[in-house]
């Protein structure tokens, strides 16, 4: 999760993404509490609404849910559902802006696939 | 009864200078508002004449069907934190706060303790010996441990350090989601509480600009970043802001909703308030 918000996106959904990033790396295991709104809206310096704008979010997307009077739970499941959504917006996400940036920079496809392998054999 | 503070064609003249113009705005009860403008705009003013520090010179402001002039039980439900105390200089922190007890019946006197130990406030040192900042310090323990509907804040962090203007933020949420109220802060550090406030109000010349939903108003202006000539054809025809030069290239902030980020060689991106707050607020702007 990262701990600081950047301004060019909106803040709602930056908290959103922060939290299924929690969830991913384990810092917000399923079936555990996650902060309060309050919590959030301290740790980020931001509006009580703001922090329940995104929490709101992964509760709609069946990431996150509500135990009355307790508090914010995560989902059994939800890391799988995340990974899975991720990977089908990877596409749209780092692919079309990569090969924007290809076009601008004048780099083939050929050149472009050479280096994805490059990456991967670095790993 | 209305819960809301509505202000209606309030306007408030110092001998030929007109500090509020016919200014009409309504503020809602629990959100963090921010009250923006430049030196002079009529933030102040307006902050006294809801306080009863003022009288208008037309217009009102009511609050539960009533005005709010000279009404002790409206007062009552306001609190403000401003830049003069009147307090004795030779009082002790520790009296100010009983002092504060006896007219507000609603003071919470363990909280300024406990806000006065997290700010490391002296509660045994003469108000006059303070320092700017802990003189800030001071006014902001009392309004924030007020537990009224309306707390007014003029330039809260006044001279308060980079660790103490964080406290404070966190303090001001924390209370905020204990004892929901409308707390209107008046401000020149728009960045710091750009994302804290969730309702804005600007004043330019004694006049409302803007005033609502700070996401709304954000969503209603963009920046467009490239070269020059391109993004003059590109502004053609849509409301320009401001525009910044950068060599050959070129920023404009233009009014309207932001189109896609599909335009070669034009980057769109969302505006940040303080920016676009200084491009409206510019006297080569004129608000059409």
């Amino acid at each position: 999760m990262n701990f600081n918000l950047n301004d060019e996106r909106p803040i709602f959904l930056q908290i959103a993404e922060g939290i299924e990033d929690g969830i991913l790396t384990g810092g917000f295991p399923e079936e555990s509490q996650i902060p309060s709104i309050t919590e959030f809206s301290m740790m980020y310096r931001i509006n009580p609404a703001t922090a329940l704008k995104g929490i709101n979010l992964l509760v709609d997307s069946g990431i996150l849910y509500k135990k009355r009077g307790i508090g914010m739970f995560v989902v059994t499941g939800a890391c799988a559902a995340i990974l899975k959504r991720r990977q089908q917006q990877f596409y749209e996400s780092y692919i079309i802006p990569l090969v924007l940036e290809a076009v601008n920079l004048h780099l083939t496809e050929a050149e472009i696939k050479s280096m994805i392998e490059r990456g991967f054999n670095n790993e | 009864m209305n819960d809301e503070i509505i202000i209606k064609d309030l306007t408030k003249k110092y001998g030929s200078v007109c500090a509020l113009d016919h200014l009409s705005l309504t503020i809602k009860p629990n959100h963090i508002y921010g009250l923006l403008g430049r030196n002079g705009a009529g933030k102040t003013t307006l902050l006294n004449l809801i306080n009863n520090r003022l009288f208008p010179t037309e217009g009102e402001i009511s609050y539960q069907g009533a005005s709010v002039t000279e009404n002790a039980s409206a007062q009552r439900q306001f609190f403000m934190m401003s830049e003069d105390t009147y307090y004795p200089d030779s009082m002790k922190v520790q009296d100010a706060f009983r002092w504060t007890k006896e007219f507000h019946e609603s003071f919470d006197f363990p909280y300024a303790l406990e806000l006065s130990d997290r700010f490391a406030l002296p509660l045994t040192s003469k108000i006059k010996s303070l320092s700017t900042g802990y003189h800030s310090i001071f006014k902001l323990i009392i309004a924030l441990s007020v537990q009224v509907p309306y707390v007014f804040f003029d330039e809260p962090v006044l001279g308060l350090d980079a660790n103490h203007r964080d406290l404070f933020y966190r303090v001001l949420l924390e209370r905020y989601s204990e004892f929901p109220a409308a707390y209107i802060i008046s401000t020149h550090l728009i960045e710091e509480v750009a994302d804290i406030i969730e309702e804005l109000i600007i004043i330019k010349q004694g006049r409302i600009l803007a005033c609502g939903d700070k996401e709304e108003f954000l969503s209603g202006a963009y920046t467009a970043a490239g070269e020059a000539s391109q993004i003059d054809t590109f502004c053609k025809g849509k409301k320009c802001i401001g525009t910044e030069n950068f060599g050959g290239l070129k920023l404009a902030y233009l009014q309207g909703a932001a189109p896609k980020n599909d335009i070669p060689g034009i980057t769109i991106a969302a505006p940040d308030l303080q920016k676009l707050f200084i491009k409206l607020t510019n006297d080569e702007y004129v608000n059409a």
